[in-house]
């Protein structure tokens, strides 16, 4: 027994630190049924859950092999996923691109799929960076969706809102809205949803090449360019509706329904979700707009989802099956189908049915000079979810303490950048 | 002393062998493992690296949310011991004495005590969520409303007022059984002796509810303790909810395993409940001795 396995043994019982997982394992039989692989799925809400199910049926149905896929709680299964790539982990499971697949792939949790990627056709080179660590594929991307700020057709044409292209624009119309009762929705009770406006006012206040070095941690948070984004931030602040931390994001996307907010920045699933079918046409977004006219709009914030196999997979060849079957366009079109908040991947996937919505997304995305994958997905994760939460909810709660705040952000993030990994 | 036979030290061995080696390896195993811990860096995947005491400086010093938990959690011993539990001590006078309905009362009192505090923390964001929360539709106040879980002046009240609804019922039908127990005669007596309602209860009824004590300062320890649960289930213990056991998990489990600084917290949490635990023992035993 290595030191590794003893210490790990002793943790056990510490802090339960793999105690689900071998609760999981007894449930288990020994071995795999080589004509069933396993899926796990963060996809919990009922849309995306359907159209899963709907583009694994379609697997099944080709392929005669039988897929079976265990959902978790969305939020649950991100913050298992270390107990869960070393416990027993599905064949293959859904994941992020960026940096927080490249973190696990670092830990060695992840099984090198380049061979898969071989018999790839459709992606870009951007995607394929998505999907590499170290010249080495791990990831098979499957749609994505951009942030943007959402908002109700109709209501800018009752109102007479015109979208705006600039920041003074987009203050100027925040501020009448707040007048006329309809305010900027706003919500940050998760913890995340705030994110994507620091990550698209740092974009386009410093550029896209600040914003990701920032993230890796190798730019200073005290540094004047970050103060920045707070200060102009906080112009935004007054026209926000009130009590965004104790908001979540669905009660945030619902007062954007019932006609109660006038806009949100949002990912496109957000609002999609929050809308009935029936009223779905009647959402529309801008790009977020323009701070510093020398970075413009170039950067999108368009994270990418899709699916990764455990260095722990059991059926390793199922799992490679259905990764080669998921990188097709055809993959992604049956899952399109049913969930119309997504665009696809694939430049061969069929585009004739988007909606209105996914077209103007698919656009938005194509023309932009650089794609961010959100906070969360840029940096460490436990930088993210230890530091930068805390921070952001601290700003919202009191937003003029900036000095203070990116004083105290760059203190941690010294200590864990600095922390021996590995 | 009669020797032992080798069965009678076979059976001995074997019944407290087990215990003891199930303490080692539940109780005392992951303790010191914790302590352990707590001088390391690690991931939870890869290497373990020794630093010394960099944890616990780092905690004071650069974890913003340190001294607020710790804060935090005295005041849930607080307010759950000289508020929630006098309230149902309370609770259980006025219903032993028998006012009118006092079987109803004892029972819509004692029900909340079958609810998990995390539902408990499900219910109260129905009643107190920002857009759709009960109060706030009830006070109507649209344009301005009270932000009842996401304004951290207030929010802690909140959870507290929420777990001692679940609390109260709990002390209140414990001191009720005790005091069902109390002799008539000792009432009786004091009566006689001229003592009034109030006195015959503090110098007479409530020391001989000193059993009753013990297990009731106990509980509201332990439900003190497992404020986690209401916290984790209404905004995962942040922005205004933070407790020491929310930052343990925050930092063990999860992408962020930051295990080892994780298990600093850990030994904080243990230091501080032991010098609860041990400081009730003490006062209760040498209490017990004294009588």
């Amino acid at each position: 027994m290595s030191r590794r396995n003893l210490l790990r043994g002793a943790a056990v019982g510490a802090g339960a630190v793999t105690l689900p997982a071998l609760l999981s394992a007894c449930g288990d039989g020994p071995g795999g049924n080589k004509n069933e692989v396993t899926v796990g799925s963060n996809a919990s809400d009922p849309v995306p859950k359907k159209a899963y199910a709907a583009a694994f049926t379609a697997y099944e149905k080709k392929s005669g092999k039988k897929v079976k896929v265990n959902t978790k709680d969305h939020n649950d299964f991100q913050e298992n996923i270390n107990r869960y790539l070393q416990g027993t982990p599905d064949d293959v499971f859904m994941w992020f691109a960026g940096y927080r697949m490249q973190y696990f792939a670092e830990k060695g949790l992840l099984h090198e799929i380049s061979d898969v990627w071989g018999g790839f056709s459709g992606f870009s080179d951007a995607l394929k960076e998505q999907s590499t660590h170290a010249g080495k594929q791990y990831f098979v991307p499957y749609y994505y969706y951009p942030w943007a700020v959402f908002h109700r057709k109709s209501l800018f044409q009752s109102k007479g809102y015109q979208q705006p292209k600039t920041w003074d624009e987009f203050i100027a119309l925040a501020k009448k809205m707040s007048k006329d009762g309809v305010p900027v929705a706003f919500c940050d009770k998760d913890g995340w949803p705030a994110m994507g406006t620091f990550d698209y006012i740092d974009m386009r206040l410093n550029g896209y090449d600040f914003h990701k070095s920032l993230m890796a941690g190798k730019e200073s948070w005290t540094d004047t360019k970050v103060k920045n984004v707070f200060d102009t931030w906080r112009e935004l602040m007054p026209y926000y509706q009130k009590g965004a931390l104790g908001r979540t994001w669905e009660e945030a996307g619902q007062s954007l329904q019932q006609r109660k907010t006038g806009m949100a920045v949002f990912g496109m699933p957000h609002p999609g979700t929050q809308f009935p079918e029936s009223e779905r046409d009647d959402i529309d977004f801008f790009a977020f707009p323009e701070i510093d006219p020398q970075y413009a709009q170039d950067a999108v914030e368009a994270p990418i989802d899709g699916f990764l196999v455990a260095r722990k997979s059991k059926n390793l060849d199922g799992a490679k099956a259905l990764l080669k079957w998921l990188g097709t366009p055809k993959a992604e079109d049956t899952y399109l189908a049913l969930d119309p908040n997504n665009v696809a991947v694939n430049d061969g996937a069929d585009t004739s049915k988007y909606s209105a919505l996914q077209k103007k997304s698919a656009q938005l995305v194509s023309g932009a000079k650089q794609i961010s994958q959100f906070m969360d997905r840029d940096t460490r994760p436990d930088f993210a979810s230890t530091v930068m939460i805390k921070a952001i909810q601290d700003f919202i709660g009191n937003p003029k303490d900036v000095d203070g705040l990116c004083n105290s952000i760059e203190r941690q993030k010294k200590t864990i950048f600095s922390s021996p990994v590995g | 002393m009669r020797r032992f036979t080798r069965r009678d030290v076979v059976v001995l061995g074997v019944l407290l062998g087990i215990p003891i080696l199930l303490d080692i390896v539940i109780i005392w195993g992951p303790t010191l493992a914790s302590i352990g811990l707590s001088f390391t860096s690690w991931d939870g995947v890869g290497d373990i690296h020794w630093v010394g005491g960099d944890n616990y400086k780092n905690m004071v010093e650069n974890y913003p949310v340190f001294w607020p938990a710790v804060r935090h959690n005295i005041l849930w011993l607080l307010f759950l011991g000289l508020i929630a539990t006098p309230f149902g001590l309370f609770l259980a006078v006025l219903i032993d004495r028998g006012v009118r309905f006092s079987r109803f009362y004892q029972s819509t009192i004692y029900l909340p005590v079958v609810l998990s505090l995390a539902i408990v923390g499900f219910m109260a964001q129905l009643i107190l969520g920002t857009d759709q929360g009960v109060i706030n539709t009830i006070l109507n106040n649209h344009d301005n409303p009270v932000d009842w879980l996401g304004d951290s002046h207030i929010n802690l009240w909140m959870m507290m007022i929420a777990a001692s609804w679940r609390h109260t019922g709990y002390v209140m039908i414990l001191y009720l059984a005790g005091l069902k127990s109390v002799d008539p005669q000792l009432k009786e007596a004091a009566a006689i002796d001229g003592a009034n309602e109030r006195q015959t209860f503090f110098r007479v009824v409530f020391p001989t509810l000193r059993p009753v004590n013990v297990i009731v300062g106990v509980i509201t320890v332990i439900e003190a303790l497992r404020a986690f649960d209401i916290v984790y289930a209404v905004n995962k213990g942040r922005n205004g909810l933070e407790l020491l056991s929310v930052l343990i998990t925050d930092n063990i489990i999860g992408e962020a395993s930051r295990i080892g600084f994780g298990s600093a917290i850990a030994v904080v949490l243990l230091t501080v409940s032991l010098g609860f635990i041990v400081t009730f023992l003490v006062q209760e035993l040498r209490g017990a001795r004294d009588r």
